[in-house]
């Protein structure tokens, strides 16, 4: 089973933001409202664990899985769409409380209306592969 | 158990995504859950509209699985490890949501006012669902990434784009938050 262990991985990871309640639009409308710690503190030792294994990853010049070196790639260059996109996307992410992560765990906790948030979000990717070439990139 | 039926604690959940993100370096992978909604669009034949979508989905089937993992946890875990006493917001929080017309957590994930099928069925509560979503596919694209893509792996990689994605992140949700929301629930 070649794919068993990404499956494992995302209902771990599934499992882990239902219980944090990153999931929740409560969370998402009270940590832009820094009306608690809670979130921040989800994203800071996420990046703090995360930051640690990089830096070891690299150092050690760890091999993958299946034994080749780890490469991690880098971002695009660019300016303006981090600036426009990361904007756009935190509208959606303060409006209905999900990032893309979530929207497919919500699906599994058995709310219909994120279906229609999906669909919006399929519609939207599309539009932006249309648009792509005639925006700031 | 109830460290396992309760709200999980920032630590030990922040701790886990960021070995979720590890475990995927490990398997020669990037961590990113919007790449999804591109694959997805691909499978359904956006590539005959915008080469965008021209890639060969199968090379993305690991992704997918992920997805499909994901779902699958988010029923074990409502349905199997909670039992209803989570979501303990601010106060403050719930008092400021109540003014606009969102019912209080009560150990629910998410509000009745936006989730609920009754308001699923309403001009203006469907509308805004799709304009979320909408703004999440439409943006994620854009800036190349998500929650997960930027604010987790990027910034783990100190990435300097994933902090310029992750400052534009906040500021579409302290003005959704603060200035749009209150006036989409109350005048609309």
């Amino acid at each position: 089973m070649k794919l068993g262990r990404f499956f494992l991985t995302g209902f771990f990871f599934g499992i882990v933001l239902t219980k944090a309640e990153a999931v929740s639009w409560y969370r998402i409308y009270e940590m832009f409202h820094f009306q608690s710690f809670h979130m921040f503190g989800i994203i800071g030792m996420a990046l703090f664990t995360g930051i640690i294994g990089l830096q070891i990853v690299k150092r050690k010049k760890l091999k993958d899985f299946n034994g080749f070196p780890i490469k991690i790639i880098g971002k695009e260059r660019g300016f303006w769409r981090y600036v426009f996109g990361g904007t756009l996307f935190g509208l959606g992410w303060a409006l209905v409380g999900s990032c893309p992560g979530p929207i497919f765990i919500l699906l599994g906790t058995g709310t219909y209306a994120i279906a229609v948030v999906l669909v919006g979000a399929l519609l939207g990717t599309y539009i932006y592969g249309l648009l792509k070439d005639k925006l700031p990139h | 158990m109830e460290f396992i039926y309760g709200t999980w604690h920032w630590s030990i959940s922040g701790f886990l995504i960021g070995v979720i993100m590890l475990i995927l370096t490990y398997f020669g992978k990037t961590f990113g859950m919007s790449s999804n909604l591109r694959t997805m669009c691909s499978m359904a034949g956006a590539g005959k509209f915008s080469d965008f979508f021209k890639l060969d989905w199968r090379e993305q089937k690991w992704n997918l699985t992920i997805v499909l993992g994901a779902i699958v946890g988010g029923f074990i875990a409502y349905h199997f490890l909670s039992n209803g006493t989570g979501v303990n917001i601010n106060s403050e929080t719930i008092a400021q949501l109540q003014e606009l017309g969102i019912d209080t957590p009560n150990g629910k994930l998410l509000p009745d006012a936006i989730f609920s099928i009754e308001t699923l069925q309403t001009p203006k509560g469907f509308v805004i669902l799709l304009i979320g979503g909408l703004l999440i596919g439409f943006g994620t694209r854009y800036a190349g990434g998500c929650t997960s893509g930027h604010a987790i792996s990027g910034l783990s990689n100190l990435q300097l784009p994933s902090l310029v994605a992750v400052v534009g992140f906040f500021i579409g949700g302290l003005l959704m938050a603060h200035y749009l929301l209150p006036l989409i629930l109350k005048t609309v």
